[in-house]
């Protein structure tokens, strides 16, 4: 009987990939010298669910190799063998090929076995060295030699639900068999009768006795998966006493999938994949959304009551009910924004493995410091900025830190150190990647930028804005370019990725002491802060990140240019007035300039003044998507509704600025011709 | 004047009613003519309401609204079918419906005249729309039927936002 087990296999990935994460992990912090027995324990339970989880879905390739790994790790923990730094560095690359076996079989792709079956001999060969067993694909039989034989007896049981959960009792006593000569009985007496029979449910039991070389806790391991899902007695034929009666044990992490599906359509366009990623949320933040869920339950009929025979002397009860639902739904809100939330240590934990093997490759020597790891964002917002963020420490890594001679000449420690920090600012989240190597040559930076022509050769530059121009296109300061950096491409993608999610990098630099890369992010994709703005009859919302400040506009500090468009003088900048009524295409309510206000706003490490007929409120709003029913339209980064029912559409400034811009220059072009 | 006709759990698709022989079709008229579009494809019909306008979209686009929480764009298919626009009245309604893209399926509402009728209509009865040579653009007719002497022009409603057409305008608009 077989059932269909692939709605499983989902599941089975990504808890695999978790379980790949957390040991990567663990070996990072490994000390061969001084090893922890509880790390070592959790390393080799994540290869033994993978090995189970992949024999179950018949990945064979995978489930063979974990067995070596498995094995290894059994014996390190049983302390035949000693971890060493080889052993480490082999089990890493374990990890990668796990990974990416994983990863391939996941996309339906074709296996790639000359990695794997050259890790896997490295692996077998550390097997082989110094131990004096000699079969290695089955340490398990001969892995206590002084052990006497021994009779057990077992009692196997099974709930009727056992097959739901993808096990085959077939399969368990096949793995008996391999450790001693096994025989089973089957006890068929709670058969029911063919009609009322279920072809699903399980209503057999066995009794086995099986003799060998075998500890106890060899058959409870074969019985491991099904020990949730039985009555399992274990019994040494010799020493009756030591049963044993495993029930409904309750796995220690309880943890709920929650499916999401992705609220982000994609940036490019429209081919959008419609991929459901799952999250994993504690069991808190769900019990404290059934609670808030209650409350509002409770002032809903509260509120239905008080609607059924309302008069005016209740007026009281209804504000303070209506106070009290607005508060349930912003906790409610909040509480549902915190399940998209997850630690960010999500994105650090790869960064010691890319310190690690980049320091090596490159002959240096880092430390990494990871400061707030439980700062928690949004989880798009996090998928995102993983690149970007390995793209910046790779190049701290490649550019900043000195290679150890340098760093004992400039008098500095030889052992360089990157810090990574996140920490909440105000309704952002600040990532900040700070090295101590040598920092920018603006010089250099500046040379560069020339000969690309990115510059003017004349033009003169502050500090600040050369080391902005590192995140220019096409512009790298590595003499040699390396497979790690140098190629230029990447810090303007590093760039866009991060103003896609709203936010912003900036770096400062110093010569000889380091560099500091902060990003800034929105905590969420699904709120923002906006300012209303009134143009002729539409409403418009710019985000409030972007704006500077807005003022009543002056006439002596406009100024025409060549007639058509006009600056505004502010301070000691002169920045370009858009018209937002012409942008759009509307009617206003004046066309004089010195009637109106001026926001002035920033996008793109730009200024410009949006000229609008009034400012309304300041508000929160939810962002809907333009795309979803329709397309991306420049210059509107999306919609929302507003309290009255209606669509009001959020200004994208950087587009905004970008399509002014074009079409200043294309009236400058006409004009000329 | 709002009827609703919510089919969310209908499943619906082209080719479901095509292939079964027999569809139903809600009718509008536009312009003294009426078109039909399947049923299965309509969310539902509401009364006309102001609408928020997107700047730099063609003229067809009226903009969008707020349906129960999602942004719907609306095309005036008098605009979008070249005629002369008229005056919204008391007819004037909004038929929202679901079409398919590539990427999935959309929703989009349509402003038309006033409703009409809904017909049965067999797959037969249904005649391939004539070729009229380069003049006349019959890339949202699907087919044509007759039903008590009138003449029905069924639409293609996933060509109303047809996407390399908007590719063209979002060029065009930049």
């Amino acid at each position: 009987m077989s059932i269909d087990i692939s709605q499983f296999l989902h599941t089975f990935f990504e808890e695999s990939f978790e379980g790949l994460d957390a040991m990567e992990n663990n070996l990072l912090h490994m000390d061969v010298n001084s090893c922890d027995v509880e790390e070592i324990n959790t390393i080799f339970r994540v290869a033994h669910s993978v090995k189970g989880g992949a024999a179950t879905f018949g990945l064979k390739a995978v489930a063979e190799f974990t067995h070596s790994m498995e094995t290894l790790l059994d014996q390190i923990r049983g302390g035949e063998k000693t971890l060493s730094d080889e052993g480490v560095d082999v089990l890493l690359r374990s990890v990668d090929v796990l990974r990416s076996m994983l990863a391939n079989s996941k996309a339906g792709n074709e296996l790639d076995f000359i990695e794997s079956e050259e890790i896997k001999k490295r692996l077998d060969e550390l097997l082989d060295k110094g131990s004096s067993k000699k079969t290695v694909m089955k340490p398990v039989v001969e892995r206590k030699d002084d052990q006497q034989i021994t009779n057990w007896e077992i009692k196997f049981i099974p709930e009727t639900g056992l097959f739901k959960s993808g096990n085959d009792p077939v399969r368990m006593f096949r793995g008996l068999s391999e450790l001693g000569i096994m025989e089973a009985t089957v006890n068929a007496e709670s058969l029911p009768d063919f009609e009322s029979l279920n072809p699903e449910e399980c209503h057999l039991s066995w009794d086995i006795t099986i003799s060998g070389k075998i500890s106890k806790e060899q058959i409870a391991e074969i019985f491991e998966w099904v020990a949730d899902d039985c009555k399992l007695t274990i019994t040494s034929v010799e020493e009756e006493a030591t049963a044993q009666l495993v029930e409904n044990m309750v796995p220690e992490d309880v943890k709920i999938v929650v499916p999401i599906v992705k609220p982000m359509p994609g940036k490019e366009g429209r081919a959008t994949q419609t991929e459901s990623a799952s999250i994993r949320v504690s069991i808190d933040k769900v019990d404290d959304l059934i609670n808030m869920v209650g409350e509002l339950v409770i002032t809903q009929s509260m509120l239905g009551q008080l609607g059924q025979d309302f008069e005016m002397s209740k007026i009281e009860k209804l504000s303070d009910g209506l106070a009290q639902l607005e508060r349930n739904t912003r906790e409610l809100q909040e509480s549902v924004m915190r399940i998209r939330m997850l630690p960010i240590s999500f994105v650090f934990q790869r960064f010691p493995r890319i310190v690690r093997d980049l320091s090596t490759k490159l002959g240096k020597k880092v430390e990494l410091i990871m400061n707030g790891e439980s700062t928690e964002l949004d989880k798009t917002v996090m998928e995102k900025i993983g690149d970007p963020l390995v793209h910046l420490v790779r190049n701290s890594l490649d550019h900043g830190i000195e290679m150890p001679e340098m760093r004992r000449k400039s008098g500095k420690d030889e052992i360089g150190l990157i810090t990574l920090n996140a920490f909440h600012q105000g309704g952002n989240i600040v990532i900040e990647i700070i090295d101590d190597g040598k920092g920018l040559d603006k010089a250099k930076i500046l040379e560069k930028a020339r000969a690309r022509g990115l510059v003017g050769s004349d033009e003169d530059f502050g500090d600040d804005k050369v080391a902005d121009l590192i995140f220019a296109p096409g512009l790298s300061t590595a003499e040699v370019v390396s497979d790690v950096s140098g190629r230029g491409v990447g810090m303007d993608v590093v760039r866009k990725n991060i103003k896609s999610l709203g936010g912003n990098v900036e770096v400062r630099t110093e010569a000889g002491k380091g560099s500091r890369f902060t990003i800034r992010l929105p905590l969420t994709l699904a709120i923002l802060d906006g300012q209303l703005v009134r143009v002729g009859e539409e409403t418009y919302i710019v985000p409030l990140v972007s704006i500077i400040e807005t003022l009543q506009i002056k006439k002596k500090y406009i100024n025409d240019i060549a007639g058509k468009a006009q600056m505004y003088r502010l301070r000691e900048d002169y920045i370009p007035i858009i018209r937002l009524y012409q942008s759009f295409g509307l009617k206003p309510d004046q066309e004089h300039l010195e009637n109106g206000l001026l926001v002035v706003v920033e996008g793109d490490g730009q200024k410009a003044g949006l000229f609008v007929d009034d400012l309304l409120s300041q508000q929160q709003v939810v962002i809907k998507s333009l795309e979803t029913n329709f397309q991306k339209v420049q210059g509107l980064s999306g919609a929302t509704i507003l309290g009255d029912g209606t669509v009001a559409l959020i200004l994208d400034i950087s587009g905004l600025l970008a399509s002014a811009k074009d079409s200043a220059q294309m009236q400058a072009s006409g004009a000329a011709a | 004047m709002r009827s609703e006709n919510n089919g969310s759990d209908v499943s619906y698709s082209a080719a479901d009613t095509q292939a079964d022989g027999q569809g139903q079709y809600l009718t509008f008229i536009l312009a003294g003519e009426e078109y039909g579009v399947d049923i299965l494809r309509v969310q539902e019909i509401k009364g006309w309401d102001t609408v928020t306008p997107i700047p730099n979209t063609p003229s067809y686009i009226k903009g969008v609204i707020n349906l129960r929480g999602t942004i719907v764009p609306i095309v005036d298919l008098r605009t979008r079918f070249g005629m002369v626009s008229i005056e919204y009245g008391p007819t004037t309604v909004v038929i929202v419906l679901r079409t398919t893209t590539v990427t999935g399926s959309t929703i989009l509402g349509i402003v038309v005249d006033g409703v009409s009728e809904v017909y049965n209509i067999r797959q037969e009865e249904i005649k391939e729309p004539p070729q009229m040579g380069k003049e006349a653009d019959i890339r949202f007719v699907y087919g044509l039927a007759t039903i008590e002497e009138k003449m029905i022009i069924l639409m293609d409603v996933d060509q109303v936002l047809n996407e390399k057409e908007m590719a063209v305008v979002e060029k065009l608009v930049a």
